[in-house]
């Protein structure tokens, strides 16, 4: 066959295929329209319904049967304990992880196995964390459902994003800093508290508060350990009962009285702010970070 | 029709002419302007940085995927300015092939691999034998015709540059531009490659864009010596016959360069 | 030069005692070093007690609900009444109206998440200028640090009172106020996020020289995307499906507020339904005394929904791993 005949067999159809593919092109905007669509809908729907039941006597008070006098200060101070203790107990030992994986754990089995471990338990759905929290923390070890035993939850619950954000900072270091430091006689431990941690710690911030705000926002687990909603005592100790916030909102979305459904916007609203200004400190710290190392 | 040696009007199948060509508010090329001869080789040479492999990409506005780039002044193509604003790039690409660097075939059969762009391009003819002739044409049959299901990846670095090239050649194009076509091979496939290149000049243009001077003195009917200005645009020094080139430069930039004095 | 031999050990009297006192810290730092090798150890191997202590405590606590309840009753029985008992005055403990629940969500949420998904990451990964994909990307993003109970409450007060005013019925019937489609509808959009992220990074991970060959062969845009971009990421593309619907699998709080609990053997999505993860909280929320039956059912339960997502996570990240092993 000579090359004639090929290009006349060929018939590209030029103009039709760019019309397909400018549908396709009107295709995947849509797409990210109902995205943006779907996300601007929740937002105003949450501030349409819950800005009227805003105010300050919101955050101070107890939850209450009556709509006029629902607060959610209980909650907001079990969410506070629970952020506390499980930062407390989820850095050290999610950061000691990332480090061991990054500096020193050899090239073997026992740390692949490590490693698929930590991603798996990241898919682990976060009512699992419950039942176990439920059986280990509340009843093997008879903490009751206390703050102490949904803090504890909630640390295994995040402690995978921890690591693996842990990790990416620690491999962000660059390894002449460490030779440095070797060459100047440093040991491994040397090294790695005076020179790879503090290089690593925006990054391990950054991580840390995403883990949080991830945190802040689970109910499952919490429902599993701690089913107490109508709380009116603030918890003063890690063994007190709690609630927490998004406790605290299912709660009143369940409620069938209209009025909790604006109580329940309002206390979204709370919990969107507050999860809104830690991502703002996270962005903050990774963008004031970039800049230096661009420097 | 057989190998030109002395050009006319008639046989030439691009003509650039005051080609300038930005990325953004660089200046990658000035001022070009060359004739490039039908069913012949022309090889562009000269030191790295001197826009070979920006100018060959003038040729099928594969620069326009960068974005930012922009091309000044005219590429005729059988008359036609391929840059006038009704022409669609895509069209240009399907008369105007293209083998690069380092082989790419895609993560398909080899079958698959050769029929790309005549499944694209609305094909209606016979594609096994459509597929077989390219193969042949590149010199691959023989060695594939046993495992077309077999995956391009599979073949070594020489036979997955001839996939690319019966690839190229599958849409019958008018001219097929090289990008440095066995710089990534080993010397027996960067022969093999050669050899191709002779045999498909026959029927097709060829635009190698080569940094080995024995090859494009071996290859090429026509050899263009591009080099880089003050302003590190890279401009056509000279543009002749091979021979002429190599044994007898006008410009004494080229005769440096082909003598080795620099670059 | 104050020295105490001139052969041999020619060494500063001052520098000696700092070379002794060196090799003294070495020793302790020796010591030290094994210690925090160990302490890291230990924390790393946290997890790995993690994943142990939730097999063990799922297992331990559903042997006593397979004690009185046969494993395959459980597994293929399709009424599911484990607190109620029926006019009979039995109760019925087959889990698949719960699975099928789940699926049924599941699978609403995927139906919108992985065209949504997998066109957004096209568009970020082959036609987005950077400018725009970098102002894109976090918005989408937000979608999945959204709280899920903020989702349950989206889909009960909006979006279920949204689709009932539509007056066409499609199903002849009315859309109950507990119902799996806007459950599924809502979490489809949660979940968009996850699937345009990680498909886009297998996108994005394709090499530049493969688009360039199909371009140069005349190809457009949106071919080059779909014939060559997307089949040489595909098995990153399903991993990301799979991962997304696993979460999907795994949600609790949307299905607990949005879907219903009523637990029923249905592939109608304006139905209401139960799903597993919402009839755990069911159970969790009301007073079951620990160590009853009811209250191992709910072990028995989240056995099931662990080694589902389990499964569903190790084929999606074997999948991840196998595709950057390709570039």
């Amino acid at each position: 066959m000579a090359k004639a005949e090929v290009t006349a067999l060929l018939n590209p159809r030029l103009a039709m295929r760019k019309r397909i593919g400018s549908v396709a092109y009107v295709i995947f905007i849509l797409a990210i329209l109902l995205g943006l669509a779907g996300l601007a809908a929740l937002l105003l729907r949450v501030l349409w319904q819950g800005a009227p039941w805003l105010s300050l006597h919101f955050l101070t008070d107890y939850p209450s049967r009556f709509p006029e006098q629902a607060g959610m200060k209980s909650a907001i101070f079990g969410t506070i304990w629970i952020m506390a203790l499980t930062g407390l107990f989820t850095v050290p030992v999610g950061v000691g992880a990332a480090v061991y994986l990054e500096e020193y754990a050899p090239k073997n089995w026992f740390t692949r196995i490590i490693e698929v471990n930590i991603s798996n338990l990241a898919g682990v759905p976060s009512i699992v964390y419950g039942l176990l929290g439920l059986a280990v923390f509340v009843q093997l070890l008879s903490m009751g459902r206390t703050v102490l035993a949904g803090a504890m939850t909630m640390s295994l619950l995040v402690m995978p994003i921890v690591i693996i954000a842990s990790r990416e900072a620690i491999r962000a270091v660059p390894s002449t800093y460490r030779e440095a430091s070797y060459g100047l006689g440093a040991t491994k431990f040397q090294t790695v508290k005076d020179i790879v941690l503090p290089h690593a710690t925006p990054g391990i911030m950054t991580g840390t508060i995403l883990a949080m705000s991830r945190a802040i926002g689970e109910a499952a687990p919490m429902i599993a350990i701690s089913a107490l909603v109508f709380l009116t005592f603030i918890p003063t100790d890690p063994l007190d009962e709690f609630s927490v916030m998004p406790i605290q909102i299912y709660n009143w979305v369940s409620q069938p009285r209209p009025e909790f459904r604006g109580i329940a916007a309002a206390g979204i609203i709370v919990l969107l702010c507050v999860l809104l200004s830690m991502n703002a400190v996270a962005i903050y710290i990774r963008n004031r970070t970039q800049k230096r190392s661009e420097e | 029709m057989t190998t030109t040696t002395g050009p006319t009007a008639t046989d030439t199948t691009l003509s650039v002419t005051n080609l300038d060509m930005y990325y953004g508010s660089f200046r990658a090329l000035r001022d070009i302007n060359m004739e490039i001869k039908r069913h012949s080789v022309t090889a562009l040479i000269g030191p790295s940085g001197s826009g070979k492999s920006t100018l060959l990409r003038c040729f099928n506005r594969m620069n326009d995927l960068v974005p930012g780039a922009r091309v000044e002044g005219q590429v005729l193509f059988n008359g036609e300015d391929i840059y006038h604003p009704s022409i669609d790039p895509t069209e240009i690409r399907l008369r105007v092939g293209m083998v690069f660097q380092k082989p790419n075939p895609f993560p398909k059969s080899i079958y698959d691999n050769v029929a790309f762009g005549l499944r694209i391009n609305g094909f209606r003819g016979n594609m096994d034998e459509a597929v077989e002739r390219s193969l042949r044409r590149a010199a691959l049959w023989d060695e594939v015709k046993d495992r077309l299901k077999a995956s391009g990846l599979t073949l070594s670095g020489g036979q997955q540059q001839r996939l690319c090239i019966a690839r190229a050649v599958a849409v019958q194009p008018d001219i097929i531009l090289m990008d440095e076509p066995a710089s990534a091979l080993d010397p027996i496939s960067t022969l093999a490659i050669e050899d191709l290149m002779r045999e498909l000049s026959r029927d097709y243009t060829i635009i190698v864009v080569t940094h080995n001077m024995q090859q494009a003195a071996r290859v090429s009917d026509w050899t263009a010596f591009m080099t880089m200005g003050e302003d590190r645009a890279g401009y056509l020094v000279e543009v002749g016959d091979t021979h002429q080139i190599f044994t007898n430069p006008r410009d004494e930039r080229t005769e440096g360069y082909i003598t080795g004095r620099f670059g | 030069m104050d020295t105490t031999a001139r052969d041999g050990f020619a060494v500063p009297i001052g520098q000696r005692q700092t070379t002794m006192q060196l090799s003294r810290n070495r020793k302790r730092g020796a010591l030290q070093g094994r210690i925090v090798h160990w302490l890291f150890f230990a924390c790393a191997v946290m997890s790995v007690i993690t994943t142990f202590g939730i097999v063990v405590s799922l297992l331990s606590q559903s042997l006593g609900f397979f004690g009185e309840i046969p494993f395959w009753e459980f597994l293929f029985g399709t009424n599911w009444s484990p607190i109620l008992k029926d006019a009979e005055g039995n109760r019925h403990y087959g889990v698949l109206p719960l699975v099928s629940g789940t699926l049924l969500v599941a699978s609403i949420a995927a139906a919108v998440a992985v065209p949504a998904g997998l066109a957004i990451a096209i568009y970020l990964s082959e036609y987005a200028p950077d400018k725009v994909r970098r102002s894109i990307k976090p918005v989408l993003e937000v979608l999945a640090g959204i709280p899920t109970v903020v989702y349950g409450y989206f889909a009960l007060t909006f979006v279920t009172p949204l689709l009932q005013s539509i007056p066409v019925r499609v199903f002849r019937e009315d859309l109950l106020v507990f119902n799996a489609l806007s459950a599924g509808l809502v979490m489809g959009l949660m979940i968009i996020p996850m699937v345009s992220s990680l498909s886009e990074d297998a996108m994005v991970a394709v090499p530049r020289s493969l688009r360039a060959a199909a371009y140069a062969l005349g190809g457009t845009r949106l071919e080059v995307s779909l014939r060559i971009v997307v089949p040489a990421a595909f098995s990153g593309i399903i991993a990301s499906f799979i991962l997304a619907f696993s979460r999907a699998i795994g949600e609790t709080m949307l299905v607990t507020l949005a879907a219903g609990a009523t637990p029923r053997l249905t592939f109608n999505p304006i139905e209401s339904i139960q799903a597993m993860t919402a009839f755990i909280v069911q159970l969790a929320l009301g007073e079951t005394p620990h160590g009853s039956l009811e209250y191992n059912t709910i072990f028995a339960v989240g056995l099931l929904l662990f080694a589902l997502t389990l499964g569903m996570n190790v084929i999606g990240h074997f999948l991840v791993r196998r595709f950057r092993e390709e570039y």
